[in-house]
């Protein structure tokens, strides 16, 4: 039967195959294994109906725990559900897995295998997420490819209707769920021959039904709950036949034929693998090529990991078997040996009767991968080699260099198996480039056009902004098993001139290859700005080098800053991977297929820079000797702490793989203020301060994302040593006379967002196109601004009781302890929690919920949050998506616990501390910053005093004097957290009235995964999971919060009136019970003009969709209505709004009617939301509130 | 009285015609003028720049912020198609024409050759009785000549043409360096009607936040001098219809517009200032007027007064700038 081939990804490949087999499919959001839910409710959205003729129902849930719930339901109600999950979202479910598995319930979970956080949470890929689920009754069935990932789940779909028990399906994140590769797309017809009606009648029969009643889900005693649990023994014996005949049953279909334990290599193997996932591949890979060698090596492919069948475990290993190396991808720490480890042992010895082996073989387990960790036909070779030995190390490690504990195995890197026959490409792109997205449509091209494999694998920054894409692709005759990156290429391109100074982009690219490198110096000039490194490299690998000015092709053709056509249209014409006419055609095809929706102008747009992409690519004549002086420069400065340059530089310069174990930290502990060492410089552009006509109203200052725009103000006796090129003006605040003021730009540290640019309200009297910040080329003032922000940090802070804290004018020279963080460039998030710091930065503690602002705060390399010349600033951690509020609760209970402690310790010790210093720490109020220096003045002298004192209660003393000073507890989040999956846990916190403050950064979406709807998400808005527009408002979650009377909340956008947001956070704080800041945040997510999200923001108050207001409990007590509406009554229309976001628009252009309906539903929402606001505003004001604790 | 006209082989009940505005856009207002007695209403425009921006804007914004972390490899959910271009406006012209019996002509607005000249063909699918096309064209670029500029419109209204079967209006500015060979290319170029003039709206400066606003600002009676003029120097020497609009605001302004020549006199800003309503005033004293000064029809007094018809045809040329300036002193 003809197939379609197709180029897709992993995760496209399950989904596909899940969509086509079931009827109700609930979904959450989780990495990597999002795309699989995106695409169901893409199929949904778009009437794509399952193999019975119907679509599917895809619900998202509010959390993995939902959605195992949902199944579960629907399930016992007859229904063929399916879910997708990853990580701790797997581990979310696990208790209604137990209960799936224990009713032999049929069902599919399709995981995308990844990293469970420990030390420190990790997105990417191994399987720690499955082995965790390993007790609970599910079958659990590996994939290893792209192919495989789509064979594997209709296998294990026909198998659990049969073995009536529910499977795991899995595959390893990114590697298999984002590789892309050409694959078989098995057709209706095969899913149809596969999946057996019977089965599904029978499953359908059991459900639960009023017309024929049976209770399942009883509670049971001692007396038969060992027994009945004993029961289900006779399924899990039958099932790895009924897997192994699902197999069977399968490729005559297809020819591709599987077993529960696949062996490959040769007959008469000596030392085998055992291994289980896409690190299978590679091993076969290099087995292939050892063997030619004449090693006697082979590799066991585990596909069902439980049941774990010991037969055919045993049976599938050559008889000449002497060495098992059994490889698990997770790591149990504690263990006597990981998972599958601890199985084959079991197994190896369970049977040593049977005699199967010459000699019983000698096992050895390791771990791999964790974390996508690179494994590598080097590595594999490592381990045979090791398996060689008298006595192979036991429990080793492969990939890292464990110096500490001696685990891991040394082999030699060099070591490459690369195929010569195709093309092997490396690309360094920037993420807004579109570098990516060309490279899939190269791989779609040649996987269409030839008979060619292919294959695409994409490596990711850990910034959201100006992120570095490296792209690696394989494209050749045979099928790829290469499941790790491109160790030698043919071709490197290099899309951004600024990567040659920061990465060894040559590194990897073979003799005689072709390096593509993206310009803005000619064919002429190029040579000569070249580091040496690179010159060096280019001829001693005769390499053919080639340039294209690739900016300015694509502004000349209308492209902007997108130069991926351009950059795709040069590969394709250097690389001869097609003949070039023929490709120019494909190309164009591509983008038809891709931008024929978007209209025939976006089409004709792309061709016209495909037709006029060569006119600017050129090859270099290169020199036959190296003529630069000029050295890569070093990553981070020399006057950085030893930490950032022994370990960070080596994170940022991409050779983290080679950082020694004994030179990370055990607990995950990190020093704060690393992102000050990254000198990202990523923009082209940044704003340079108009100071003559600068009113100093500092708006530019708190709405700079990336607190790269600062004010200091400060005696004019410190410019003495000033720069020639430093600005410095009078101060113009009347309180700050005689003083001098400066705002000073973090030159290579900006985003080039230009938010600022937009904020500001002056404009030049003599050329009004200017403001008083304003947008300029970077490089050319590179240098002078570097000296000026070096000079800047060093000037004195401002004694912070000077300035008006309720003011942004008067914040603004407030040190912020949260700087350059890796957030999208004009992220509407990172101004609020700037400003916190600003305010309370040198006594706050964060918990940070999951999401874009852990992320972007505490992704390594570098992280954001920071200190002052004091050693103060905000203690940072991040525990779950789903526990931050209950996270920071435990926070506030140790305070409050060791507070509570400390003065009763005083007490006891008020002889030895003497009386007024312990009256005067317990009694003073902590009103204001005042109070608070004074306090930690007596902190200070009771340390002192303590110093000497070896009592054991002075040491206790000691160790909690601390908390005598007030402390600020921050528990932030997104609304993915505190309106779904954390909700229950935030609504606790609120209930319990102690003092916490809960940021919520409201992007409306989860905005870190991708855009997927939350309950945040307003109605008439697409988003993912909510294709055809959420038909239902956003939640009033400020509203819920107040109904307890003794909550502050306040809802607050700081682009539409930055000082309400400003006075909302002081008063939030300094209210004694729980706050709630819900904050307007603008995102990417919404497709808006991020350097105009300010205007996006009045437009939201304007139109009353996001009214501003506080509800303050300490006004009740004072007689008063703590409710107050800041902002009036709607203005203007909600669509005045709604026209400005892309997020609105999509609706309108693919379903102009439902739009029309949900945006009047929308408009509707506001009137009723704004009536009810402004009754709860209007007097008299209610009875006494509850009291906090 | 006899008022009917023919306006671009239309047969039209009076030479009332509301011109393309915001009005148009609810659905309610045709059925008020309908009422009031317009005899035909041309939709708001559509424009070119609108339909391209919205495909790129959403092209672009879909593609915002992709492939540029692991996590957020996309942020828009992929559809399975967009309808950009007229799809509303068209829904518009369809729910216009089973709302009123009244002739409907649709706008399209645009500049420059290309794709966008396609919708005229869905325009007329959709059941317009005529197409008004205007050409809004600054021309800024200075190495662009008259003839190129005066070309654009041609072919324009070319492409156009060559798509569809109904009348199609061009409706012009005043700024050619002649107007009268303008007209007459576009008339050989295949237009059933000009239509003069269009006002382009002139920007403002916004003193309190140093800013350049777009100003719709409404006609006065003065303005319709200009098309005047222009309507009684063309009408006789082409073939086709001639439509007056900017300034028309009573019945006398009308009434001077048909015996300039127009086939047609479009209502704009008077509809905004007094009302649609207003419109059954303005017939109703054009009747009175004609019935006092014993007209019979409109047929009779068309083009009575333009250049070919009145007493002394130098008066719309040259000589009738001599005459303002007598007249500006004699006052």
């Amino acid at each position: 039967m003809k197939r379609n081939q197709v180029t897709i990804d992993g995760n496209e490949a399950a989904s596909y195959i899940a969509y086509k087999t079931n009827e109700v499919i609930a979904i959450y959001p989780i990495t990597p294994s999002s795309p699989m839910g995106e695409k169901a409710d893409e199929w949904a959205a778009h009437g794509e109906t399952n193999i019975w003729g119907t679509v599917p129902v895809v619900q998202e849930m509010q959390s993995e725990g939902g959605a195992a719930g949902t199944i579960h339901g629907a399930l016992q109600t007859g229904a063929l559900a399916t879910t997708f999950t990853a990580s701790q979202g797997l581990l979310l479910m696990i208790p209604n897995m137990y209960k799936i598995a224990g009713e032999l319930t049929p069902t599919v979970f399709h995981v995308a295998a990844r990293s469970i956080a420990a030390q420190a949470l990790s997105i990417f890929g191994d399987q720690s997420d499955v082995m965790a689920a390993r007790a609970t009754g599910f079958v659990i069935l590996a994939s290893n490819s792209v192919q495989e990932a789509m064979d594997f789940a209709l296998i294990a779909q026909a198998a659990t209707l049969e073995s009536r028990l529910p499977f795991l399906h899995f595959f390893d994140g990114f590697r298999t769920s984002h590789e892309i590769a050409k694959v078989e797309q098995l057709t209706e017809d095969d899913i149809r021959f596969m999946i057996n009606e019977d089965l599904v009648l029978a499953h359908r029969a059991r459900a639960l039904s009023p017309d024929h009643p049976v209770v399942r889900g009883t509670s049971q005693n001692p007396d038969v709950f060992f027994q009945a649990r004993e029961s289900v023994n006779p399924y899990y014996n039958a099932c790895p036949e009924i897997v192994q005949k699902t197999m069977d049953k399968f490729a005559p279909l297809t020819g591709r034929s599987y077993h529960l334990f696949d062996y490959y290599g040769p007959k008469d193997a000596e030392r085998i693998i055992v291994i289980m996932g896409s690190g299978a591949e590679a091993c076969q890979d290099t087995v292939d090529r050892l063997e030619k060698k004449g090693e006697k090596v082979g590799v066991l492919k585990v596909r069902l990991y439980r049941p774990f069948s010991v037969k055919h475990f045993i049976q599938a290993l050559p008889a000449t078997t002497k060495v098992l190396a059994v490889l698990d991808r997770t790591k149990e720490p504690g263990s006597a040996g990981e998972p599958l480890y601890l199985d084959v042992v079991n197994a190896v010895f369970e049977t040593a009767s049977e005699k199967r082996f010459k000699a019983l073989p000698a096992i050895i387990g390791g771990r791999y991968g964790l974390s996508s960790k690179e494994f590598t036909p080097a590595m594999i070779k490592g381990i045979f080699d090791e398996m060689k030995k008298k006595e192979p190390k036991n429990h080793f490690t492969i990939g890292i260099n464990d110096d500490l504990s001696k685990t891991s195995l040394d082999y030699d890197e060099s070591f490459t198996i690369e195929s010569e026959a195709g093309v092997r490409a490396i690309f360094y792109g920037l993420g807004s480039d579109g570098t990516v997205s060309a490279n899939k449509s190269s791989i779609k091209i040649i996987g269409e056009h030839t008979p060619h494999y292919a294959q695409g694998y994409f490596v990711y920054d850990s910034k959201k902004a100006g992120s570095v894409t490296v792209s690696h692709l394989r494209f050749g005759p045979k099928v790829i098993h290469s499941t790790y990156l491109v160790s030698r290429a043919n071709f490197v391109g290099c899309h951004s001139f600024g990567f040659i100074e920061k990465y060894d982009v040559l590194e990897k690219l073979d003799e005689g290859g072709i390096f593509l490198l993206n310009s803005p110096f000619g064919p002429q000039e190029v040579w000569d700005k070249l580091t040496r490194d690179v010159q060096a490299q280019i001829i001693k690998k005769r390499v053919q080098f080639y340039v294209i000015d690739a900016y300015q092709a694509a502004h000349e053709t209308g492209m902007g800053v997108r130069i991926n056509t351009i950059m795709q249209t040069c590969f394709f014409a250097i690389s001869g991977v097609l003949p070039r006419e023929e490709a120019v055609e494909a190309i164009k095809d591509s983008i038809r297929r891709s931008y024929g929706k978007a209209g025939e102008e976006v089409v004709q747009k792309n061709f016209y820079a495909v037709d006029h992409a060569l006119e600017h690519l050129h090859k270099v004549q290169v020199p036959d000797h190296v003529t630069s002086s000029v050295e890569r420069p070093p990553v981070v400065s020399e006057d950085a702490p030893d930490f950032v340059k022994n370990v960070t530089a080596r994170m940022l310069a991409q050779c983290g793989d080679q950082i020694p174990v004994s030179a990370l930290p055990a607990d995950g502990t990190y020093p704060v203020g690393t992102t000050q060492w990254e000198k990202r410089n990523i923009t082209q552009e940044i704003p340079v301060w108009d100071e003559n006509i600068c009113i100093q109203c500092g708006k530019c200052v708190a709405v700079c994302p990336h607190t790269v725009i600062r004010t200091k103000v400060y005696d004019p006796e410190c410019l003495k040593q000033a720069p020639a090129a430093f600005k410095a003006v009078d101060a113009k605040d009347r309180e700050l006379a005689g003083l001098k003021y400066t705002i000073q730009v973090a030159p290579e540290d900006c985003t080039g967002c230009a938010i600022c640019v937009d904020v500001c309200p002056v404009k030049n009297k003599s050329e009004t196109r200017f403001k008083a910040i304003n947008m300029m080329p970077q490089p050319p003032i590179k240098e002078q601004e570097r000296k000026n922000w070096e000079f800047f940090l060093n000037l004195p802070e401002i004694d912070r009781q000077k300035v008006k804290h309720t003011t942004i004018r008067g914040i603004q020279s407030l040190e912020p302890l949260f700087e350059f963080s890796g957030a999208c460039a004009g992220c509407g998030e990172t101004p609020y929690i700037k400003i916190m710091t600003q305010l309370f930065g040198d006594r706050a503690v964060v918990a940070n919920a999951t999401g874009c602002s852990s992320i972007y705060g505490g992704n390594l390399p570098t992280t954001p949050w920071t200190k002052n010349k004091d050693g103060r600033g905000p203690a940072w951690s991040n525990s779950l998506f789903e526990d931050n509020a209950e996270f920071g609760l435990g926070f506030r209970l140790t305070i409050n616990k060791q507070k509570e402690f400390a003065c009763e310790l005083l007490k006891k010790m008020e002889a030895i501390v003497g009386t007024e210093l312990v009256q005067a720490l317990i009694a003073t109020p902590q009103k204001d910053e005042a109070d608070i220096f004074e306090q930690r003045k007596r902190v200070a002298v009771l340390k002192e005093k303590l110093k000497g004192q070896e009592t054991k209660e002075a040491k206790q003393l000691l160790s909690v004097a601390d908390m005598l000073v007030k402390k600020s507890v921050w528990i932030i989040g997104g609304d993915g957290w505190a309106y779904d999956i954390g909700f229950g846990g935030l609504d606790h916190v609120l209930a319990s009235g102690y003092d916490v403050n809960i940021l919520v950064l409201d992007t409306e979406v989860y905005s870190n995964t991708g855009g997927q709807s939350s309950k945040a998400t307003p109605r008439a808005a697409v988003a993912k999971f909510a294709t055809s527009g959420k038909a239902f408002p956003k939640k009033d979650l400020a509203r819920m919060a107040m109904t307890y009377g003794h909550v502050y909340v306040a809802n607050v956008a700081l682009g539409a009136k930055d000082e309400h947001t400003l006075r909302a956070f002081i008063e939030a704080e300094h209210y004694e019970g729980p706050s709630l800041i819900i904050a307007y945040s603008s995102c990417i997510a919404h497709g808006i003009n991020m350097t105009e999200s300010v205007q996006d923001q009045k437009a939201a108050v304007l139109t009353g969709y996001w009214p501003l207001f506080r509800f303050n409990p300490d006004l009740a007590k004072e007689g008063k209505n703590p409710f107050v509406l800041d902002s009036s009554a709607p203005q203007v229309p909600f669509k005045d709004y709604t026209y400005r976001q892309n997020r609105f628009q999509i609706l309108a252009k693919t379903q102009p009617q439902r739009a029309k309906e949900l945006l009047n539903l929308a408009q509707k929402d506001i009137y009723e939301r704004w009536a009810i606001y402004e009754k709860m505003a209007s007097p008299p004001p209610p009875a006494q509130s509850n009291q906090p604790q | 009285m006899d008022l009917t006209t023919q306006y671009m082989g239309l047969k039209l009940k009076n030479p009332l015609v509301a011109a393309a505005s915001p009005l148009s856009h609810h659905l309610d207002n045709y059925k008020r003028m309908e009422d009031a007695g317009i005899a035909a209403v041309v939709n708001g425009s559509i424009f070119e720049e609108q339909i391209a921006l919205e495909a790129f804007n959403v092209h672009e914004f879909s593609l915002q912020g992709t492939d540029s972390f692991a996590e957020s490899l996309t942020f828009t959910p992929e559809q399975s198609t967009y309808t950009f271009g007229p799809e509303e406006y068209l829904e518009h012209i369809r729910a216009a024409k089973s709302a009123v019996d009244i002739p409907v002509i649709a706008s399209l607005n645009g500049h420059t050759v290309g794709g966008w000249t396609d919708y005229a063909k869905q325009i007329q699918e959709a059941g317009a009785d005529a197409l008004e096309l205007n050409i809004y064209f600054i021309a800024t670029d200075m190495d662009k000549t008259g003839s190129e500029v005066e070309n654009t419109y041609v072919e324009i209204l070319k492409a156009v043409k060559s798509i569809v079967t109904i009348p199609v209006a061009v409706k012009i500015g005043p700024y050619f360096s002649s107007m009268a060979h303008m007209a007459k290319r576009l008339e050989e170029a295949g237009a059933d009607a000009l239509v003069l003039f269009n006002r382009f709206y002139q920007p403002d400066i916004d003193l309190e936040n140093l800013e350049v606003v777009p100003n719709l600002l409404l006609s006065t009676s003065y303005e319709m001098r200009l098309p005047l003029r222009w309507i009684a120097i063309l009408y006789g020497k082409l073939q086709i219809s001639l439509a007056a609009t900017s300034g028309i605001h009573c019945a006398q302004d009308a009434l001077k517009m048909l015996m300039a020549g127009a086939d047609a006199t479009m209502l704009c800003s008077v509809l905004f200032d007094e009302g649609i309503e207003y419109a059954a005033v303005i017939l109703k004293q054009m009747q009175e007027w004609m019935e006092r000064e014993g007209y019979e029809s409109v047929r009779q007094m068309k083009g009575s007064m333009s250049q070919k018809s009145c007493e002394n045809p130098q008066v719309f040329e040259r000589a009738n700038y001599m005459r303002v300036l007598k007249s500006f002193h004699a006052g």
